[in-house]
Order: structure tokens, then sequence, then C-alpha cells
């Protein structure tokens, strides 16, 4: 996809968030281009999930600036909630509703058009066939993970932003992810993916980035690198007194 | 999608819930019942003109099991992790403020629709004036309408059970002593023309809290 000259799906300027008077988020600069890829890898606490809701909207930031699809974060909420699907440990589900209601009724607040077709497509396209009348509460955590990704598809957002996608997941689950995530074609969307994975964010992601200390204080194409590379990177970054806890590993458990 | 459509799907997504797991329904029935009954006993015996603690007696019960209610709107959505689907979505926040409300009300006025019947029986008075209903119907509207608001600010808190009666109660007591008031009014007189200024007032705090609510609904669930 040609971007040159476009405006960036993403553009963090300066961004900063406080809990409790401790920065998780420091003056972070990032810049993701249309139909661009990006994995963050960190350590807990590294502040991962914070940014996620900060471009989201679903938390405010205490400075900086953050645009998406040239449309600045606070100015126009709807239009960046339109903008945007996501993809988190929290699936967002009604637990005492079946996956067609669920989408349903997301599809009716975000003004979805032809939604009883797009509904079925993604009801086939995720596997939810055979789960049509159940509620969600009685369906497996892979299942539900499932249905959260095509909720977050279903308005056919720009952005689509995966917070740990792999949490909660067990392993063969973890393995069938890249598959799955390949059914939301996700080609032509800007992604930015969050992860304790090194090997789902190499294959998932154009590029990858380190975020420690509150910024990105690492960043490159995921072409020819290596989880090694990406390891060693990262005992780089980290801070020493993290050290102790270890880099992420292959599995997504801290080695 | 139009404004009150944003409010209809959010609305009919309460209630269809509600009409699946009778969660809320259920335990603000059974509480509603159980206080008529109590007050019932205390009265017969302690008073011997029922007529005039009856409108204060049902807009304790109707407040209290309303506060259970209430309690609940928001609390389920955070507890199943939906509330921040609904943030996320692109829905104006007063559309979702008064499609919550909406639901509210119903709920409330099923549970005033069985406990006035019962009431009836119970206080051998006749409760089932058309203009009882319509003071439930107002009283339910300003009580629920400045509750969902006190019930989205008290999920953020530790004790939000507490929290909620709290906040809420203070900044009801004129919807509730307007109701109280045409309840005693219709009850002794049955006539709606003795009700003076309070059905003005009723009207007014309705239209003052619901609009006020919507408007400042989103810095509630800000986080």
């Amino acid at each position: 996809m040609n971007t040159r000259g476009a405006v960036p799906a993403i553009h963090v300027r300066g961004l900063t968030k406080s809990f409790g008077g401790r920065a998780v988020i420091r003056n972070l600069d990032l810049v993701l281009p249309q139909g661009g890829s990006l994995a963050i890898v960190g350590h807990n606490g590294s502040g991962k999930t914070t940014l996620i809701r900060l471009l989201s909207g679903l938390a405010r930031a205490d400075a900086g600036l953050i645009h998406v699809c040239g449309v600045r974060q606070g100015l126009n909420a709807i239009a960046v909630h339109r903008a945007i699907g996501i993809v988190s440990h929290n699936t967002f589900l009604y637990q005492d509703l079946t996956p067609v209601e669920n989408l349903q009724f997301y599809g009716r607040l975000y003004g979805v058009d032809r939604l009883h077709q797009r509904v079925e497509t993604l009801v086939e396209r995720f596997g939810l066939a055979g789960y049509r009348s159940t509620l969600v509460r009685m369906l497996s955590r892979g299942t539900q993970q499932r249905l959260s990704l095509a909720r977050a598809l279903l308005p056919d957002p720009r952005i689509v932003l995966l917070d740990e996608p792999d949490s909660g997941l067990d392993p063969q689950a973890v393995d069938m992810l890249p598959q799955l995530l390949a059914l939301a074609e996700l080609e032509g969307r800007t992604t930015l993916l969050t992860t304790h994975n090194l090997k789902l964010g190499l294959v998932l992601a154009q590029r990858i980035a380190i975020l420690a200390q509150g910024r990105l204080v690492w960043e490159q194409g995921t072409p020819g690198l290596s989880e090694a590379d990406v390891r060693a990177a990262y005992d780089l970054h980290l801070p020493k007194s993290n050290r102790i806890w270890g880099s992420p590993s292959a599995s997504g458990a801290t080695a | 999608m139009n404004f009150f459509n944003q409010i209809i799907t959010v609305a009919t997504k309460d209630i269809k819930t509600e009409l699946r797991t009778r969660e809320t329904l259920s335990g603000m029935l059974v509480f509603a019942l159980l206080v008529v009954l109590i007050f019932n006993f205390a009265f017969d015996l302690r008073v011997h003109n029922v007529r005039s603690v009856v409108p204060g007696a049902l807009w304790v019960t109707f407040t209290f099991a309303g506060v259970l209610g209430l309690n609940r709107s928001f609390a389920s959505e955070r507890d199943q992790g939906s509330l921040e689907g609904l943030l996320l979505a692109p829905v104006d926040r007063s559309a979702l403020y008064l499609g919550k409300t909406s639901a509210n009300i119903v709920f409330m006025l099923i549970t005033e629709v069985i406990v006035l019947p019962v009431s009836t029986v119970l206080f051998n008075l006749n409760l089932l004036h058309p203009q009882l209903f319509v003071v439930a119907l107002l009283g339910t509207i300003g009580f629920a309408g400045v509750g969902t608001l006190f019930s989205a600010i008290a999920i953020n808190t530790r004790a939000r059970d507490v929290m909620l009666p709290i906040l809420l109660f203070p900044i009801s007591i004129p919807i509730i002593i307007a109701a109280v008031k045409l309840t005693s009014a219709i009850l002794d007189t049955g006539a709606v023309t003795e009700a003076g200024t309070w059905w003005p007032l009723l009207i007014s705090f309705d239209a003052i809290f619901l609009v006020v609510s919507a408007l400042i609904f989103e810095y509630a669930v800000e986080y």
C-alpha cells in the first residue's frame, strides 16, 4: 500500500500518563502509517494496555496528542471510535446473550449496513455457526475470543488494536491465533498488537518495538529478525532492576 | 444510526437480558413485597389511620427497591467487562444514558405494578387509581433518571452498594416529597386538583434531572 503523503493512521506526540504519581507512559511518540502493522512488546507493567486504552479513548492522557486517521482524540470521539476495532483480554461480550445477539447489538450501535448479512458472514468465517443459540457464558475462552474478534471487525474498522490477544488462551489456541487473525483480513488495515509472545509479534507485524520506561526504546522491521535479536534488544533496554524477571519468550512466558 | 435508535437499542438489550436472567427484577420484587408486608404488620399494630402513612410507605418501598435495581444497572456491565464495549462504540453518551434510564424505569414500573395491587389487599385501601399510576410513572422517571447517573458514578467506588443510596437519596428528596404529597392527595380526596403545586414541581424536577444527567453523564463514565 502506497502511504506516501497519506495521513498516518495513528500519530502520537509526547504522550504521558501517570497513575498515583507513577508515570506509566512517558513522553511517548509513535507514528503508524495507514496499512502498517506494529507489534509492541514489554514487561508486565510497561504500559502496553495503558497505551491501547489511550489510543482507543478509554483513558485520557495527562499530556500529549493523539491523532487517529487525522482526527484528534478527544475532539471527535465518535469518529475515532468508528475507526477503531479492539480485541483485548476483555472480550466486551454480554454473557447472557448469544453470539448472534451480541453481534446484532454492537452492529446496531455501530450503524453497520446490511447488518443481518454482515453478522452471518462473520459467524460463518469465524466458525461460530454451531453456537448461534448458545449463551456466551457457556462458550470456551477460545470461542469467546473468536467472537470477540468478529465483534471487533463487524464495523469494518480501519484500525485494529490487539491487546495481548493470546491472553488466557491455551497453547493450542495460541498456536492457531495467526490463522485466526488471518481470517480477520487484517491486510490493508492498520494493526497495532501488544504481546508478550515474540513469535506472534514477529509473524503478525511488519515492525516490532519495545516499550520500556514508558517509551518506545527500540523499533525494527520484522523481516529477517529473529526472536533472539528481539530478546537481546529487550535485555539491553530493560532497566537493570527489571532484568531479574527476565525477557519475553516465544511462548509468551517470562523466561 | 440515529439518536433514538441508539436509545432503543441499549434499552432493549437491557430488557432482553433481564427477562432472560431475572436477576434484578426478582430481587426488586421480593424486597418490595417484604417491605410492604412488614409495613402492613407495623401499621396493624400501631396506626389506626393507615391512609395517612401508606403514601410514605409506598414510596419508601419503591425507592429502596429501585436502588437495588439501579445498583445492578452498571454493576453488571462493569463486572462482565461490557461497559467498555459500550464506551468504545460510536454512540452519543446521552443516548447511552437515556437507554439505561429507560430500562431502569421499566424495571421499577414492573415492580410498582405488582406492589400496588398487593398493597391494596394488605392495607385494605384502594390504590388502583389511574392518577396514582401517573404519579408512580412521574416519580419513577425522576428517581430512575438521577439514579442511573449516580449508579454510573458509584460503580467506580469501592463501596458502590452503599455509595449509590448515599448519593441518590439526598438529591431525589424533592421528587420523593412531591410523589408522596401527590399520592396522599389522591388517596385522601381522590382528586388531582387538591395537589396544588406538587404536579408542576414533580414534572419540573423530572425534566431538570433528566436533561442535566444526560449532559453530564459522559463525565461520570470517563476513566
